[in-house]
């Protein structure tokens, strides 16, 4: 028992700051799991109303697959240079990290403008989340989903201003790495939204 | 400029509305004076506005519970005065809008803002200490939190004066909830001030899961947590799973009431069934995540008081976890009535039953525990004994309305009143006085006044059986819940009785407001020099109370399940150093409360349309967290020195009272 | 002091029971007058005595452990230690999912039993009234004999009641204490309830489901009587000079709080499905639609079901 201790001892000595940031990255992914729920809920919500029109128009009438299909690669293709991004955060380069950050979001911002043109075209055409239950739950899962980039935008750019004024030091490491669960999580669910939304939408 | 809100906003009209508003300011008044008379102000800001130290954080989520638990009272006896009154034609005292608001406003003050933060408030001042820990695992984010509800407690006191609290029940069912029923901004306010609430418990439960999951002691393993710490870790999953659920409900019902939207309204396609079952999916769990850190706290005092180890630690954390996971799969319960098919009904009738097992056997446990103990009748042990018999009859009555069958005739009549109140008074709120009386020399290192304290403790529980056993009788009588008044002259006198009982839990109230005063004023006398008053057997007995910022000079090392028991015994209790190391601590901030104060203007804002202060107040909650964010200062040293000589002082006093 | 609290708190006790033992005259779901509401007397009555195979020896171990081993009782054992016993643990496990067991079998013969979607057999031929919620009071409307009422039905004892109910408003709960089960009303949404009055009287009928201003009011009269009775009734309303055409219906879907009872000679044809479809008239319209078109939205959990 007493050696058990000891050992115990050598390790509750270890660096504290680890210890730190250790805490945050598992906080945020208890961060992402509560967030998924609340994705859960929503898209419980779109699967029970999906078919509730009400006389408006259906999926079918409204989503553009082409369209749809050219943000989800804007989306895609933003992980991958976020992933460049990191890789580039692992060598310790800074100026390529701040280059794949303005990569993936310039890509973001594609994506974010391409969904509210989308909207702005259905909401103009009378379409709008006061039309149907069913576009109800479109307007808010997908706007729930546009909404978690939009703060994923603010945020690669606040990094990119800490990377210009502090450098890669181990916090700013750290919220880069946290940024990165987002943004793929963010990914993910996009390509649920796809599935349940637009490709059963038109099927 | 102001949306909806104008001077006619404000219930002139309605004197025991203004009685109420216009005491509220006079003591927010006379409050603000002696602050400055005495002139505390810097003390305030310094020591506790600004806190991040898990203790100061605590004590202020229990005075947040205190306040909004006396409003939550008066509404009970307003209520019952009402019912008291209003028979065979008379209307009482209280127009129906009114005494709807009153019990809209008691069920989601005595949720929402009585239990939750009672609870999160013990788990702030006991948890770090109970597991050796020097703080929480994010100072910065408990102290947002903190102010997080505290802004949706001031949305609610705010209702009181200024407009009016939703009159559709804490439940809120949509589609009475939906714009067309309710057009007022009674609604609106408990929606900002659930949501406000809400966020701040989500940020709280991933702040405890991280602190007892990474931060326990050296030797502390998952099977040596103390019962306490397994049932706040088991209430944070169930926050963590289960509010998210609420904030997308209230998020659809607020696209409803303010986008025009169709999620639960009667037209275009809405279905208001979906609003029921998203809002009792994480109804339910709440009704755990309130009660399971009181069974833990039950455990740690009837282990302490019996001066016995806990009578089968392992079933009583296998029973929390089971009944954790059970809590997911039971919300139908709610709305057997709904018409579903039987065979729906039948698997959620038995789930609910088979929480029952769970929970009888940490009865069973605690019984147990006292077999073959020495038993000490202090005021917390007989919270307990109380607990015990009372939450046994609230079981088995729930049992009962888990029968889908028993549940068609006493679904939402005065008994199901009876049975919640049987379940969550003891089951929840009982516990957490037990806890404050138990922990208050801790955090103040003074205990509170035991004679008092037993009186307090008698009122309340006589009271507590003349205010609920009467409605059981009510509800096999025919009595629905919420009436304003009734014709059915049979109901009158149980009704009369049940105000006498609420009128014996506000003498026992009074009691615990005399214990207070009492105590502070004989501090001086009663302090508690040791820092283990009670002879306690877990780990936030082993340091002084109260405890200094850091908790403990040196992370203890745990050997057993009683960690400090089985320090005591094998005398290494008071183990001197003689090499202290500097400490780094967080450094206050005003950050969560600056963001507390945003979120607060934004609710507001929000429920009176005013749209260029909720366009403000987002852009300064946005600001304030990029700028928190990006302060990589965010610690402190306190150099071994001090550290040595805080100690020393603190050994010398345990000395002196050898 | 204390003998005295103690003889006031025990004079209080004796009121609180005497209390109960005169109400127990007043207790209609202990005097049920259908076989439904029996049904549910037995179950909870039979849920009662199982669960004090757990309940009394708890309450007598609350009282007589902590006095036993009480801190004063030095003569008491003592063993601080102990804390574990494989045959208390199977006892305290056991017992009580024995006790679900029963019960949630219990659960299962009477859930279905008094599903409420299922008819009731007698008989007499089955009765139907179609129910319908409104702020705050109820429409009944009587398909058969073309006639309708508010705040109050009546109708032939021994008949097997077939309810149909909706709401025009908010969510509500159709209840008749004595007869036995209730159901909720919802807009757009068709439930069932099948009861049967076994002898003749005057019976309590409440909205059991918080609806707003209005709610204490929303009740009405269910009145069971002989057949002659019965027709005799009908002949009154008949010769009643009100009518339920749409432009009074419009009139009666009013707010209004405590309405009398009332007549209506004759109803619009098919009002309840015009109730029923009013919240769905747009679907209808609707080509994509899944859903059939002049069908109501029935009771359907099916989701639930699944997972």
């Amino acid at each position: 028992m007493n050696t058990d201790a000891t050992t115990i001892d050598a390790v509750a000595e270890g660096s504290e700051h680890q210890h730190a940031l250790s805490n945050q990255a598992f906080g945020f992914w208890l961060y992402i799991m509560s967030d998924l729920v609340v994705f859960a809920a929503i898209f419980a919500t779109y699967i029970v109303l999906g078919h509730s029109y009400a006389g408006g128009p259906t999926g079918k009438d409204l989503f553009h697959l082409p369209y749809v299909f050219g943000e989800t690669l804007l989306l895609l293709f933003s992980s991958a240079s976020y992933g460049l991004a990191m890789l580039a955060l692992y060598k310790n380069r800074k100026k390529s990290v701040l280059t794949w950050l303005t990569v993936t979001f310039l890509l973001g911002l594609g994506f974010v403008s391409m969904e509210l043109n989308e909207f702005h075209t259905m909401i103009s055409e009378g379409n709008g989340p006061e039309r149907s239950a069913f576009l109800s739950a479109f307007f808010t899962l997908v706007g729930t989903h546009g909404a978690h980039v939009i703060c994923g935008l603010i945020w690669m750019a606040v990094m990119a201003a800490q990377v210009v004024s502090k450098g890669l030091t181990a916090p700013v490491q750290s919220r880069l790495l946290r940024l990165s669960i987002f943004w793929h999580f963010l990914d993910i669910v996009w390509v649920g939204v796809f599935t349940v939304v637009y490709l059963m939408g038109v099927m | 400029m102001f949306g909806k809100l104008s001077l006619s906003a404000v219930p002139y009209h309605d004197p025991i509305v203004m009685l109420a508003v216009g005491g509220a300011i006079v003591t927010g008044l006379l409050i603000l004076v002696l602050i400055t008379y005495f002139r505390k102000w810097t003390i305030l800001w310094q020591d506790w506005l600004t806190s991040v130290d898990h203790k100061k954080i605590g004590i202020m989520y229990i005075i947040i519970a205190m306040v909004m638990m006396l409003r939550g009272l008066s509404e009970a006896f307003m209520m019952r005065a009402q019912q008291a009154i209003a028979a065979g034609g008379s209307h009482g005292f209280l127009p129906p809008d009114h005494f709807n608001q009153l019990f809209s406003a008691h069920g989601t003050a005595m949720i929402i803002f009585v239990a939750m933060p009672f609870m999160v408030g013990l788990m702030n001042i006991v948890i770090p200490p109970q597991i050796g820990a020097r703080d929480v695992a994010f100072p910065f984010l408990n102290s947002l939190s903190l102010w997080l509800t505290a802004a949706g407690f001031m949305l609610m006191m705010v209702s009181l004066g200024v407009g009016e609290f939703s009159q559709a029940g804490w439940s809120g069912y949509a589609p009475l909830t939906e714009l067309q029923y309710s057009p007022g901004v009674g609604v609106d306010y408990w929606i900002w001030a659930l949501q406000i609430a809400g966020v701040g418990s989500l940020i709280t439960s991933i702040n405890f899961l991280v602190t007892i999951l990474n931060m326990r002691a050296p030797g502390m393993t998952l099977m040596r947590m103390p019962v306490f710490v397994w049932t706040s870790l088991s209430s944070s999953v169930l926050i963590l799973l289960s509010f998210p659920v609420l904030t997308a409900v209230l998020a659809m019902l607020t696209l409803d009431r303010y986008l025009g939207m169709h999620f639960f309204t009667n037209t275009l396609g809405g279905n208001s069934m979906m609003y029921v079952n998203l809002f009792w999916m994480w109804g339910h769990p709440e009704v755990y995540i309130v009660i399971l850190p009181a069974f833990g706290i039950y455990s740690e005092i009837t282990a302490t008081f019996c001066r016995k180890r806990l009578f089968s630690y392992t079933s009583m954390v296998y029973a929390t976890a089971s009944i954790m996971i059970l809590s997911f799969s039971v919300w139908v319960h709610h709305f057997f009535t709904m018409g579903a098919g039987p065979n729906v009904n039948i698997f959620f009738g038995i789930t609910t039953m088979i929480i029952a097992v769970p929970t009888g056997v940490k009865i069973f446990n605690w019984l147990f525990t006292m077999y073959r103990g020495r038993v000490r009748f202090t005021s917390p042990m007989l919270w307990t004994l109380g607990f015990i018999t009372a939450f046994t009859v609230g079981g088995m009555t729930g049992v009962l309305l888990a029968t889908p069958v028993a549940d068609f005739v006493l679904h939402n009549s005065l008994f199901l009143v009876a049975h919640f109140h049987n379940v969550l008074i003891p089951g929840a709120l009982f516990g957490y006085i037990a806890g404050y009386i138990y922990w208050f020399p801790k955090a103040f290192g003074f205990p509170l006044n035991e004679m008092w304290g037993k009186r307090a403790f008698w009122f309340w529980m006589i009271g507590f059986y003349f205010a609920f056993l009467p409605l059981y009788a009510l509800g096999f009588m025919g009595m629905p819940r919420r009436l304003a008044y009734y014709d059915n002259p049979a109901w009158q006198p149980f009704l009369i009785v049940a105000t006498i009982g609420i009128i014996l839990i506000l003498t026992g109230v009074a009691c615990q407001v005399v214990q207070l005063i009492v105590s502070i004023r004989q501090r001086h006398s009663t302090r508690d020099l040791t820092g283990d008053p009670w002879d306690g057997r877990t780990l936030e007995w082993a340091t002084s109370s109260p405890p200094p910022v850091y908790n403990f000079a040196e992370i203890p090392v745990v050997h057993d399940l009683d960690a400090f028991t089985d320090m005591k015994e094998n005398n290494r209790a008071n183990k001197k150093t003689d090499q202290y190391h500097d400490i780094h601590m967080p450094k206050n901030t005003a950050s969560g409360l600056i963001n507390g104060v945003f979120a607060f203007l934004f609710g507001f804002a929000m429920v009176w349309h005013i749209w260029w202060l909720a366009i403000m107040s987002t852009l300064g909650l946005l600001v304030a967290v990029i700028f928190h964010s990006a302060d990589d200062d965010t610690e402190y040293t306190i150099p071994a020195a001090e550290v040595e000589r805080i100690e020393k002082s603190s050994l010398r006093q345990s000395a002196s009272a050898a | 002091m204390k003998r005295s609290n103690k003889i006031v708190f025990i004079g209080l006790f004796v009121i609180c029971a005497a209390f109960f033992i005169s109400g127990c005259s007043q207790m209609v779901l202990f005097d049920p007058k259908g076989p439904v509401g029996s049904t549910e007397r037995f179950v909870i009555i039979a849920s009662f005595a199982l669960m004090m195979i757990v309940v009394i020896p708890v309450f007598i171990m609350a009282i007589w452990f902590p006095w036993k081993y009480r801190s004063s009782n030095t003569k008491a054992t003592y063993e601080p230690k102990w804390c574990h016993s494989t045959r208390i643990e199977l006892i305290i496990w056991l017992v009580p999912a024995v006790i679900v067991t029963i019960l949630g079998i219990m659960t299962w013969w009477t859930t279905h039993q008094l599903d409420p979607h299922n008819p009731l057999i007698a008989d007499a031929k089955p009765f139907r009234i179609e129910a319908v919620s409104l702020d705050w009071k109820w429409l009944f409307i009587y398909p058969d004999q073309n006639i309708a009422t508010v705040n109050q039905i009546v109708f032939p004892a021994n008949a097997p009641l077939n309810f149909k109910v909706t709401s025009a408003t908010v969510m509500t709960s159709f209840f008749i204490p004595q007869l036995g089960s209730q159901i909720y009303a919802m807009a757009g949404m068709q439930t069932q309830l099948h009861l049967l009055a076994s002898e003749p009287g005057v019976y309590a009928g409440q909205n059991q489901q918080f609806s707003g201003n209005g709610y204490a009011d929303m009740n009405f009269k269910a009145i069971a009587v002989s057949q002659e009775e019965f027709e005799s009734w009908i002949n009154k309303v008949r010769s009643s000079q009100e009518k339920l055409d749409m432009e009074r219906y419009k009139k009666l879907e009013e707010p209004s709080i405590d309405d009398p009872a009332t007549h209506f000679s004759t109803v619009t044809f098919n009002l309840f499905e015009h109730i029923l479809k009013k919240y769905h008239k747009n679907m209808e319209m609707n080509h994509n639609s899944m859903i059939k078109k002049n069908e109501p939205k029935q009771m359907n959990l099916s989701i639930l079901e699944k997972s």
